[in-house]
């Protein structure tokens, strides 16, 4: 076996044991680490078969953006998964009689990235010989994705647009808390709370302090951050 | 101190996306993980103040935007839709439009990521 080879399956065992621990960990917050490990190493994987700009997205999105989401998921929903009512034997037969049909019918495949394959015969060939030619450019997959495929990735921008725009409208709650600046200092102010309704605060906080003016200073400062807090409860109890 | 390393990392992704490996999907998301890693550290409301969620709604649709527009600007100076032999003299227009639609490709990924961390972050949580 060669050291490319055994990389290779170093890497694929790494992946599977990670794959059965983010299924069969119960404690959801180490799921999510599980799974950010499991990206960085498909990451690796992709590094091994030199697909570099792969790797990146793959590294970038799912271990990084992907693992932030989750935990701000389960910062929402709490980490403790619950025991799974039925066992899972019929899927799990059915996952290997799928997963044995598709060993044997990629058993007859050619190896992996060979000169002869019909895959690499019709189009590969074309963009790696013209590609620099036609436009000067020396990254053939950003050549290809944003030039030659560059509808492609047109609409690749508008699925990802799309789908935010649908994640929103299901997720999005309205306006998030405001931070306004008042007597020198910063407080937090729950959401719609509308200006007028501030302003009438302040006014009736001034009014209650001017009395007491001789410890005005302090005292109108802490009464500030305690409006605040009134207002964080407010929010809380609406 | 992180944060203005991490963006001019993802700049550097995004214009040398014709010479190494990156691009628009890559330098959206690292952009959008430094503008994270400064809601983490100066807090929510900070982060609002700097960057408000409206702002990354435009921007995810702007980028689309953008990228049509680098296709029309093929249009405009006489070419085809979205030709980028006629933005400039010679190769350079393959550049000019390359970096154009990554542009795009940066700002819509931006505001996604960010719009999704808004999503996420400014909820209160049920209690079951």
């Amino acid at each position: 076996m060669t050291s490319v080879e055994f990389v290779d399956v170093v890497l694929l065992v790494l992946l599977a044991v990670t794959g059965i621990a983010v299924i069969r960990m119960r404690n959801l917050f180490a799921a999510v680490m599980l799974a950010g490990i499991y990206s960085l190493v498909s990451a690796g994987l992709f590094v091994v078969m030199d697909a570099v700009d792969v790797a990146f997205t793959e590294a970038a999105v799912g271990a990084g953006i992907s693992t932030v989401l989750l935990l701000g998921t389960l910062a929402l929903v709490g980490d403790k998964e619950h025991k799974p009512q039925h066992t899972a034997v019929l899927p799990l037969i059915v996952v290997f009689i799928t997963g044995g049909v598709l060993v044997y019918g990629t058993s007859q495949m050619p190896p992996f990235g060979g000169v002869d394959n019909p895959a690499n015969q019709h189009v590969a060939p074309y963009y790696l010989e013209e590609s620099y030619d036609a436009t000067h450019v020396p990254n053939i997959v950003t050549s290809v994705l944003a030039s030659y495929r560059s509808y492609d990735t047109m609409g690749e921008t508008a699925v990802v647009f799309t789908a935010v725009v649908g994640v929103l409208l299901l997720l999005a709650r309205g306006p998030l808390p405001r931070r306004i600046h008042h007597d020198g200092e910063w407080m937090t102010v729950p959401p719609g709370t509308t200006r007028e309704a501030l302003l009438e605060k302040f006014k009736a906080e001034a009014e209650e302090n001017a009395p007491s003016d001789d410890g005005g200073g302090g005292g109108g400062g802490m009464d500030g951050g305690g409006g605040g807090l009134d207002g964080g409860s407010e929010g809380g109890s609406r | 101190m992180l944060i203005p390393f991490i963006m001019i990392f993802g700049l550097y992704v995004h214009f040398h996306g014709d010479y190494g490996p990156g691009g628009g999907f890559q330098a959206g998301v690292i952009f959008a993980s430094a503008f994270v890693l400064y809601s983490l550290v100066f807090g929510l409301g900070n982060a609002i103040r700097v960057l408000p969620p409206k702002v990354a709604y435009i921007c995810s649709a702007l980028g689309v935007a953008i990228y049509l527009g680098v296709g029309f600007l093929g249009i405009i100076l006489g070419g085809e839709f979205m030709d980028y032999n006629v933005l400039a003299y010679s190769y350079t227009g393959q550049h000019y439009g390359i970096i154009g639609v990554e542009l795009g490709v940066v700002t819509t990924v931006f505001g996604v990521m960010v719009a999704l961390f808004y999503a996420f972050a400014g909820r209160r949580r049920v209690d079951s």
